[in-house]
């Protein structure tokens, strides 16, 4: 017989006192992942410890999709066809005038002596699942910093602009939507130039322009594209339809609803853009937004990877 | 005297049965639903089922690591889904011996509360962090989680209970 204490007896700590125990380890990982960004590291290799599963889960769907398109009907694959062959001679002959268009650019822009652009490199990538938070919009895409993708680089879809890669793991990138919250896109209108951003508007899946003058110059159905003056979207990409202004007496501004452009939560199929362009020199900082800039950068340094 | 499925003879559960239903249940949360909000989070009806039977195997530690997993998975605040299961957890310890003197039916009324208070810290957590609200339909998650602990207790408790046959045979 031994005369230890039965094992009801020996449960550690209390569990109140662990639970208080989590909880402020889980209120400091709030703070300094909300706050800092400090946590980047410990994050990509949790993601890497979940990736097996969510591949595993997202396997049976594309199963099912694959099985699908197997099953696809003659009629449907005829009338696939034909719609596909239409479509690429129309984008055969556009991309012999984008080409043309583009020496001639690039002629012109020697003339006057401008920074030749670089190609947009294009990487392709397929949609895994669409964000899982109800709070925020988001896709997650099977290409990570392995394949090249790095943080910031626009996602187009074969119609306009999806969003912009936010987060970079080994191998899946994580996508905000153009319609979340805090997505905002500098655009302009096709039809007279006129300069906008673009916010998204949430749950409703539409884009807002904020800050426009009640009397500017904005019709419903204009059609939206990237201005490209912010150096991370490629000039001229489609992004949004007008489809609603409020104009209010009371108000300075109007209220522009757009809806966009791209499947922004339905396709399968995305591009992630990296534009190499030679950016121009940043303006002159004054000393304080300089200490600023550098403690931001060596706090970059010193968590991602 | 038979009260509940708590006073049938199980045999000792296996630590390959827990770690089996947790991979399950991330593996079911990890599907591509198409919206998060109307489906029951299973690691949470998981973790508190095992929390509630063997409040000595499972604890806080286990569910928190969980719900880091899960926020990396997910890719949203690390520690959002950390704090709500260390609650969770913490609740089924809390009340586990009062669910299981109950039957299946208000089992699931103390179950669907627990759930309901780790999707408010959730929610607590992101309207701090400057989100919008999600609508309502926030509840149904939870209560569809309700629901379906009978099933879940049935499912889970179906590999100690066919021990129990076979070594009567």
């Amino acid at each position: 017989m031994d005369h230890t204490p039965p094992p009801f007896f020996k449960r550690g700590p209390a569990p109140l006192v662990r639970l208080f125990f989590f909880a402020s380890l889980s209120l400091a990982l709030l703070v300094i992942d909300a706050r800092f960004r400090y946590a980047d590291g410990l994050r990509n290799w949790l993601a890497l410890a979940a990736y097996p599963l969510q591949r595993a889960a997202t396997a049976p769907i594309e199963l099912l999709s694959s099985v699908g398109s197997f099953l696809a009907s003659q009629a449907q694959l005829v009338q696939e066809n034909e719609s596909l062959r239409a479509k690429a001679l129309e984008a055969s002959r556009d991309a012999q005038r984008y080409e043309a268009a583009q020496a001639e650019a690039a002629q012109l822009r020697r003339l006057i002596g401008a920074q030749e652009r670089l190609e947009v490199r294009a990487i392709p990538a397929e949609v895994m699942y669409n964000g899982r938070d109800p709070y925020s919009h988001k896709l997650f895409i099977d290409r990570g910093a392995t394949q090249g993708v790095r943080p910031g680089s626009p996602v187009t879809d074969e119609t306009g602009v999806v969003g912009q890669v936010t987060r970079v793991h080994a191998l899946v990138s994580e996508v905000t939507l153009l319609t979340d919250r805090d997505q905002a896109i500098p655009v302009q209108v096709m039809r007279n130039g006129l300069r906008a951003i673009a916010f998204g508007g949430g749950g409703a899946g539409t884009l807002e322009l904020r800050g426009m003058a009640a009397n500017a110059d904005i019709q419903n159905n204009d059609r939206l594209v990237t201005s490209g003056i912010d150096g991370t979207y490629p000039a001229g990409l489609p992004v949004a339809t007008v489809i609603r202004i409020e104009r209010d007496a009371e108000n300075a501004y109007a209220r522009v609803v757009c809806r966009p452009a791209a499947g922004v939560d339905r396709g399968r199929f995305v591009l992630v853009l990296s534009d190499d362009t030679a950016k121009p020199p940043r303006p002159e900082e004054t000393q304080s937004a300089k200490d600023k800039t550098r403690r931001r950068l060596r706090d970059k340094d010193g968590t991602v990877r | 005297m038979e009260l509940s499925a708590s006073h049938q003879i199980l045999q000792p559960v296996r630590m390959s049965t827990i770690i089996a239903s947790f991979a399950l249940a991330l593996f079911l949360n990890f599907l591509p639903w198409r919206d998060l909000r109307l489906v029951p989070d299973f690691v949470a009806l998981v973790l508190v089922f095992w929390c509630v039977r063997q409040p000595r195997l499972v604890g806080l530690g286990v569910a928190w690591s969980l719900g880091l997993v899960t926020d990396a998975g997910n890719g949203v605040l690390l520690g959002q889904h950390a704090l709500a299961y260390s609650l969770l957890a913490f609740l089924g310890i809390w009340l586990s011996r009062r669910i299981l003197w109950f039957g299946a039916g208000l089992q699931a009324l103390h179950v669907g509360a627990i759930l309901i208070v780790g999707q408010a810290v959730s929610l607590l957590v992101r309207l701090a962090a400057g989100n919008d609200f999600p609508g309502w339909p926030i509840l149904v998650g939870p209560l569809a989680g309700a629901i379906l602990w009978p099933l879940v207790s049935w499912a889970l408790l179906l590999p100690q209970r066919r021990q129990v046959r076979e070594q009567a045979i």
